[in-house]
């Protein structure tokens, strides 16, 4: 145990709303961005972007309320605290989540004449959630400072999550589609390769210009041998990834999948720098995870249910991936 | 109410409440269908594999799609109401933030992941999986549903008649999950919901099979549909009423104050009278216009002709606004009595003699929303009553609003109304548009399989645009 005077329930939790927090971030990352990379410009590959996501999009969302809820159960007051600091990109967010959500079904179901309509629907409802969501970051990150710095910081992170899902997104489309819709994604996801990098590279930079405590746990002796290989780290996966999409598609797809795979890799690794970031903090600087946890017999109650449940979840949630694996076919009923 | 209404704090209040009655009604519109109508999908695939009749799966494949629709909707407004509590009720969260967490994190662990995950399988999978398979992920999908339910009344039910808890400090700290969980309205609560919910998807069926049969639909699809929604209706309406009678004694027992509201009932009387219209006025504590029924209020709750119930005066500080609840009251009875006669007289006519007579086509069509009245009313008279408490008893109301600046929930709740007005215009219509394409179907004699294709193949004649893009794809 790191801190043996502390109770350890409460880091569990945190690690488990942690995970939450990246699995979502992973799994309808990959959906918002084929959402926000809707072109306008050809129905048949509109069709096809959105029946790659249609059978997990809501399984996808689910890890949202699951770590939501995790933060409300287990650190209600930090709960509280965070949703009202970020109350209207919250609104603005959902509103985005309901367009795109409904967008889904309507614009098969809806008159025809309309299903134009709902496709932009859907683009807008997207690009809405990814860039309130990268906002909501940035605000998170600078604990809810109002001053102007930590309000650019905020836009930026809302720019670079969002370049972030379209790369995530444009990797799913080229693992799961072929032809020349596989070759347009690469395409998409070798400007957003360079567009997160270059997101990623500015907000570092500015994450350690706004804070001295971030500065000396990143640069202090002798954490920076951590830095410097996850650097590296990140830089072999951006060229690789640049190179491999400029190929696309290679013969028999081969290693279709690893712009995915390795932009889940970056994913974990920006999460993990964060998460290192902000520890032991909920709230920047205000609120330890200590302070916010609720009491142990409601965490208890609902480690153990945890516990049992969780794998179960994965098991059927591959089950799922497996069934609908293989390039994207028409979704019927 | 509205003079309060300059006062800041107070002026949040409102617009909270306002914001979260708004979302949460909007919500249960599609959970009320999607709960039985699920059931009733497991039955068609059931009957279908055992009958062996293809009448059965085209009511499947009709249904399915509309489900399919309705659980999209279920599911974002779902996804705004995990956000409410904290947004909106950050003093709810901070007092019995160790209840309502756990029973809102079981509903997301045991329900939400198993519908969400079996769900495409059980729409896109009908290719991919096998028969056995199908119909599993169909059941689980049901399973799912049937738990969110549970969870979800659990926490509302503790919410009304809280036990197994206690006070430290001003917080709420679980001394018995067990009589948490099944708290004492929890039993009448869930058996009310879930038959609310099949008597909604029911009318919700009957109404829509109706709609295509008074348009013409010659298939007997639509029919079968129809006298399956008629018969279910027919079971479950009496029984709705026997179990809401029962939940009305246990409402008695533990929050007299909202029995008082709903009966009308001002100052302690004996031999209460049953009030079938009045007008209760606030002002003077009194009713107006009452048409009443004597003794027969202290009949059916106390079973005596001269039993005693309390009136409202005799919870100073305490009692709920009584207009609301009494005439949401009537309304919930009302529509139920409705519903009473329309199944009745559609299994004498749809089922015993195979007619259908364009006034009862034309009343069940006026009946296919009748359920989401009924449960709207429902829910008022429960919530409301419960008024000023957020937690009978325990946490008030106005303790555990947000202090946002009512500025930006003015603006968030513009918002989330406009969203919900064009939403229900858009499902209400697309329904309409579906039941059309449904009857088209027939006529252009297309066999089973081709109702699985996108339903703009289906429009043929309407867009041959899209139809032919849909072929390239
Ligand atoms: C009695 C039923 C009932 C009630 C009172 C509620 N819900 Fe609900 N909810 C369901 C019944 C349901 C359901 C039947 O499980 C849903 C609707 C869509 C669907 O068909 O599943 C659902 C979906 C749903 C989802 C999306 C789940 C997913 O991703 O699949 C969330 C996050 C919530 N709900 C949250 C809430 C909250 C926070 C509520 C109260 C404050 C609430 N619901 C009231
Ligand atoms: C599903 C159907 C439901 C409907 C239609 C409904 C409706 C309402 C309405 C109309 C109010 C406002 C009452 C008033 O302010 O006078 C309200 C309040 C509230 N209800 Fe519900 N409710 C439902 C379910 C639930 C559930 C399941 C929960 C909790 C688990 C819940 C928790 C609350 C809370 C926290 C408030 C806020 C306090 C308030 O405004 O008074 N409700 N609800
Ligand atoms: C006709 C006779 C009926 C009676 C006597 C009756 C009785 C009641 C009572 C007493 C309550 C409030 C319980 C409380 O808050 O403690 C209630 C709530 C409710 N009713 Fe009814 N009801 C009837 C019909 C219906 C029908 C037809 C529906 C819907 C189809 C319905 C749906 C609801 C719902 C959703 C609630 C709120 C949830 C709950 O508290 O159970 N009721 N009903």
């Amino acid at each position: 145990m790191i801190f043996p005077e502390y109770d350890w329930l409460p880091l569990a939790f945190v690690s488990l709303m942690g995970l939450a927090f990246l699995i979502y971030a992973i799994l309808d990352g990959y959906d918002l961005g084929v959402g926000v990379l809707l072109p306008r410009d050809n129905q048949a590959q509109r069709d096809s972007m959105i029946y790659s996501i249609g059978p997990f999009w809501d399984a996808n969302e689910t890890w949202l309320v699951m770590a939501i809820g995790l933060l409300l159960i287990a650190f209600p007051s930090a709960h509280s605290y965070i949703l009202q600091g970020l109350y209207l990109p919250t609104a603005i967010m959902l509103a985005g989540l309901i367009l795109r959500g409904v967008a889904f079904d309507f614009r098969t179901k809806a008159p025809s004449r309309f299903k134009q309509k709902w496709d932009l629907a859907f683009k807008l409802g997207s690009l809405l959630a990814t860039l309130t969501q990268g906002y909501m970051l940035g605000r998170y990150v600078t604990g809810f400072e109002d001053t102007q710095a930590a309000l650019a910081f905020a836009v930026l992170s809302a720019i670079c999550v969002t370049a972030g899902y379209c790369f995530i997104g444009s990797a799913w489309l080229v693992m799961k589609t072929e032809g020349e819709l596989q070759v347009r994604a690469a395409r998409w996801a070798r400007y957003s390769n360079v567009l997160m990098a270059l997101g990623i590279v500015a907000v570092s930079i500015s994450n350690l210009l706004l804070s001295d405590i971030i500065m000396d746990k990143w640069l202090g002796f002798p954490q920076v041998f951590v830095l410097l290989p996850t650097g590296l780290l990140l830089a072999f996966l951006f060229l690789l990834n640049h190179m491999y999409l400029k190929r696309v598609p290679l013969e028999n797809d081969l290693g279709c999948w690893v712009p995915f795979a390795s932009a889940s890799i970056i994913f974990v690794l920006c999460f993990c720098g964060l998460a290192y970031n902000f520890f032991p903090y909920i709230v920047w600087q205000k609120i330890t995870i200590w302070d916010a946890a609720s009491s142990r017999e409601s965490l208890w109650f609902i480690f153990v249910g945890a516990a049992v449940v969780l794998p179960v979840i994965l098991a059927y949630t591959a089950f799922t991936y497996r069934v609908f694996r293989g390039k994207t076919r028409k979704l019927n009923y | 109410m509205l003079e309060l209404a300059t006062d800041p704090g107070v002026s949040s209040l409102m617009l909270s409440r306002i914001q979260f009655a708004a979302n949460i009604s909007f919500h249960i519109l599609f959970p009320t269908i999607n709960i039985a109508l699920c059931w009733m999908l497991l039955f068609f695939k059931v009957r279908y594999a055992t009958t062996g009749d293809d009448n059965w799966l085209r009511v499947y494949r009709f249904w399915v799609r509309i489900f399919a629709l309705t659980f999209a909707l279920g599911v974002v407004t779902g996804v705004t109401m995990s956000f409410q509590f904290g947004t909106n009720w950050p003093g709810f969260m901070e007092t019995v933030g160790n209840i309502a967490g756990p029973l809102l994190g079981y509903e997301v662990l045991t329900a939400f992941f198993l519908e969400a995950t079996f769900l495409p399988i059980m729409l896109f999978g009908i290719e991919r999986v096998s028969d056995r398979m199908h119909t599993i992920a169909t059941a689980l999908v049901t399973l799912g549903t049937s738990t969110s339910a549970f969870w979800i009344l659990s926490l509302d039910s503790w919410m009304q008649t809280p036990t197994g808890f206690e006070m430290r400090d001003g917080v709420a700290y679980v001394t018995d999950w067990w009589e948490v969980i099944f708290n004492p309205s929890l039993p009448y609560r869930l058996t009310h919901m879930l038959l609310a919910s099949g008597l909604t998807a029911a009318f919700f069926v009957a109404g829509i099979s109706a709609y295509r049969v008074y348009k013409g639909d010659p298939k007997h699809s639509a029919k079968l549909a129809l006298k399956f929604a008629i018969i279910t209706a027919a079971i479950l309406a009496p029984l709705q009423i026997l179990v809401g009678d029962f939940h009305g004694l246990n409402t008695l027992k533990y929050q007299p104050a909202k029995v008082a509201a709903m009966e009308g009932i001002w100052h302690t009387e004996k031999g209460a009278p049953l009030l079938l219209f009045a007008i209760p006025d606030a002002e003077t504590q009194s009713n107006k216009y009452e048409i009443a029924i004597p003794n027969l209020a202290s009949i059916i709750l106390t079973h005596e002709v001269d039993g005693e119930l309390q009136g409202i005066s005799d919870f100073p500080d305490a009692a709920p606004p009584v207009a609301p609840i009494f005439f949401s009251f009537r309304i919930m009875v009302g529509t139920g009595v409705l519903m009473l006669l329309t199944a009745g007289f559609g299994c004498w006519y749809f089922v015993r003699k195979n007619q259908y007579p364009p006034w009862l086509l034309k009343a069940t069509i006026a009946m296919t929303f009748s359920g989401w009245v009924a449960t709207l009313a429902g829910w008022y008279v429960t919530e409301i009553g419960r008024q000023p408490f957020l937690v009978s008893g325990v946490l008030r109301t106005a303790d555990a609003a947000t202090q946002l600046p009512s500025g930006n929930i003015a603006l968030s709740l513009a918002m989330y109304l406009s969203i919900y007005l064009l939403l229900l215009i858009a499902y209400i219509s697309t329904l309409f548009v579906m039941a059309h394409r449904a009857i088209r179907l027939e006529a252009n004699n297309l066999h089973v399989s081709d109702m699985q294709t996108d339903p703009a193949n289906i429009q043929g004649g309407i867009s041959e645009k899209s139809f032919n893009l849909e072929k390239q794809a």
